[in-house]
């Protein structure tokens, strides 16, 4: 693969306009996440009533394909049930590990300008990231990390229900 | 040697022959996605010439056995040249003995010799250990368990705006608590060189014993441990050209022999009984185990090729590499260069405005270019300039101008990806 394709335009576009950036006031379900070989962090806040996510802001000190992986996520995620949300959260997953095999029915729309993503094993953490810390949050988990098994000392996370 | 075979050649010849240098390196014809391989990861792991590899080879091929244990045939040659990398290595540094020179898995491996040979045995609660902000983690991590362990204290010398240390609050840290200085001679995250020989002097003032993370000192700047004094020098093979898995501590002998031992196992003994086990001399000692007997091979003729080519005229020939890049990235809007100390080695560190390194060092890779992003192992550093990380191009002897350019070209398209 080239670089180029995964530099698009849509990626781009997110990097330097985010949507949904900034921090919920009334969010009932928050998580931050935390990639610890770069130091990239970010804040989720979401409001979910009755399992459906009403409204969700991220914020945070990333790079462009992190960064445009939050902001894509929470354009997609908003408004979507936990467990539509969930779907979305595994396929992507699978998608940016290579496992998805995007012949098959999914739900991701135009998330998949991040297939690319799976040739470059050093930068797979970065998208998955938000996906990691969404999946946190909604599952009222105290951390996020792209190191399974890391001590979250220094991710300090509040993760309220 | 004769008068009659003296040459009155001038051993510095001015020319640098980068070219037939680089046709030492077979890596350096690799194609990365149809682009000729840039490489500018040189702190993190500089590439093997010919010579080196034809070294393991030879030896793989027809020396291999176990060392110091059998009386064949191979065991002896490899016990020998085993032996002559070790001496490599002392002349490399100017050691007075042979067995100063320890041979250990690398930098990381010979600072915790110290912290556990000499630290765990002559710290004490209260005692105080001098770092500097500039310390590789691998200069931080065991001082600091070693401090949790007995009650002992850190103590951190600043750094200035420009990547120096700030010598003299380095001075004013002493007082009779003050049990150990480490060192790093060469910041692996900006380059800067710091007056190791003026701070060695003070502590020895102060009777406090030194040891000098040498990692990206060596490949660059011609090691007299004598002429230093310190206490204890550490480097690996793989930044020298060398293989990986192998690396020195030097030491003062009279230091080495008041240390415990780090690690336990064969060869390292004297004699052994369930009750009482009593070491072996150093080196031995603090040789556990079977030793990388190939990598330390290759690792003498590394700094054989180093040498033949000589590292003065490496340092001078990388030196104006650092001149030509730092005034062409000064040159671009948007970047910054991180770490501008006086004296340097061809590091440079720098950020591009609004674009983040892993974004920077992606985009770079997709024109051949290797360039290394992150905190580089410097946390303290990145902390004190306040950026989380740094894109980093690390410059060696077998590097050329054009290669400068292409680094040029690849930042002003990073930045045009991200207009
Ligand atoms: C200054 C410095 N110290 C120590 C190390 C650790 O060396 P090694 O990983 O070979 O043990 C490095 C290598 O990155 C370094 O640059």
């Amino acid at each position: 693969m080239h670089t180029n394709s995964l530099y698009q335009e849509v990626i781009l576009d997110h990097n330097r306009k985010p949507r949904n950036y900034g921090k919920l006031d009334h969010a009932n379900h928050q998580a931050v996440g935390h990639n610890p070989l770069c130091g990239d962090r970010l804040d989720i806040t979401l409001q979910l009533e009755n399992d459906q996510i009403n409204d969700i802001a991220f914020q945070g000190e990333s790079c462009a394909i992190c960064k445009a992986s939050a902001s894509m996520m929470t354009a997609a995620v908003k408004g979507k049930s936990r467990l539509d949300a969930e779907t979305l959260i595994h396929e992507f997953r699978e998608l940016a590990t290579g496992k998805l095999d995007t012949t098959h029915p999914h739900h991701l729309g135009r998330l998949t300008v991040f297939s690319g993503i799976r040739d470059l094993p050093t930068r797979v953490k970065c998208a998955i990231l938000p996906w990691h810390t969404l999946h946190a949050a909604l599952n009222s988990i105290t951390s996020a990390s792209t190191e399974e098994n890391h001590d979250s000392a220094h991710a300090v996370v509040s993760s309220k229900s | 040697m004769s008068p009659a075979t003296v040459s009155l050649k001038p051993e510095i010849s001015v020319d640098f022959d980068a070219e037939k240098i680089r046709a030492d390196f077979p890596i350096l014809k690799l194609k990365i996605d149809g682009k000729p391989l840039v490489y500018l990861d040189n702190a993190a792991s500089s590439q093997m010439p010919q010579q080196v590899i034809d070294r393991l080879v030879r030896y793989q091929t027809t020396q291999h056995a176990n060392i110091n244990r059998a009386v064949h045939y191979l065991s002896e040659v490899a016990t020998m040249e085993y032996h002559t990398a070790r001496c490599k290595l002392q002349q490399f540094i100017n050691a007075r003995e042979d067995r100063e020179v320890i041979f250990t898995s690398g930098t990381t491996d010979s600072i915790n010799l110290v912290m556990h040979g000499y630290g765990r045995k002559f710290i004490k609660a209260g005692d105080e250990i001098i770092l500097t902000t500039l310390e590789h983690h691998s200069n931080i991590v065991p001082w600091q368990m070693l401090a949790n362990e007995k009650g002992a204290k850190i103590r951190v010398v600043p750094i200035n705006d420009k990547g120096e240390l700030e010598v003299d609050e380095y001075e004013k840290l002493f007082n009779e608590r003050t049990k150990f200085v480490g060192l790093i001679h060469v910041s692996n995250a900006l380059g800067t060189i710091n007056p190791v020989q003026r701070m060695i002097d003070f502590a020895h003032q102060h009777g406090v014993p030194v040891l000098i993370d040498g990692a990206q000192a060596a490949p660059h700047i011609t090691i007299d441990v004598q002429a230093l004094d310190c206490d204890f020098y550490a480097f690996s093979a793989h930044k020298l050209c060398g293989p990986t898995g192998v690396g020195i501590l030097y030491g003062k002998a009279a230091l080495l022999e008041s240390m415990q031992p780090f690690k336990g196992g064969g060869d390292m003994i004297a004699s052994v009984t369930f009750e009482e086990t009593l070491y072996n001399t150093i080196p031995h000692k603090f040789e556990a185990g079977t030793p990388p007997i190939a990598a330390a091979i290759g690792f003498g003729a590394a700094v054989d090729y180093l040498s033949a080519i000589g590292i003065e005229r490496i340092a001078a020939y990388e030196l104006s590499l650092l001149n030509y890049a730092t005034e062409r990235l000064n040159d671009i809007p948007g970047v910054k260069i991180i770490g501008t100390a006086a004296e340097k080695t061809a590091v440079i560190s720098f950020t591009i405005d609004g674009i983040h390194p892993h974004d920077i060092g992606t985009i770079l890779n997709q024109d051949g270019i290797a360039v290394r992003t992150g905190h580089h192992c410097a946390q303290p550093v990145m902390q004190r300039f306040n950026v989380p990380a740094t894109s980093r191009a690390s410059f060696a002897f077998y590097n050329k101008k054009t290669e400068v350019d292409a680094l040029v070209a690849g930042i002003k398209n990073v930045q045009k990806v991200f207009l």
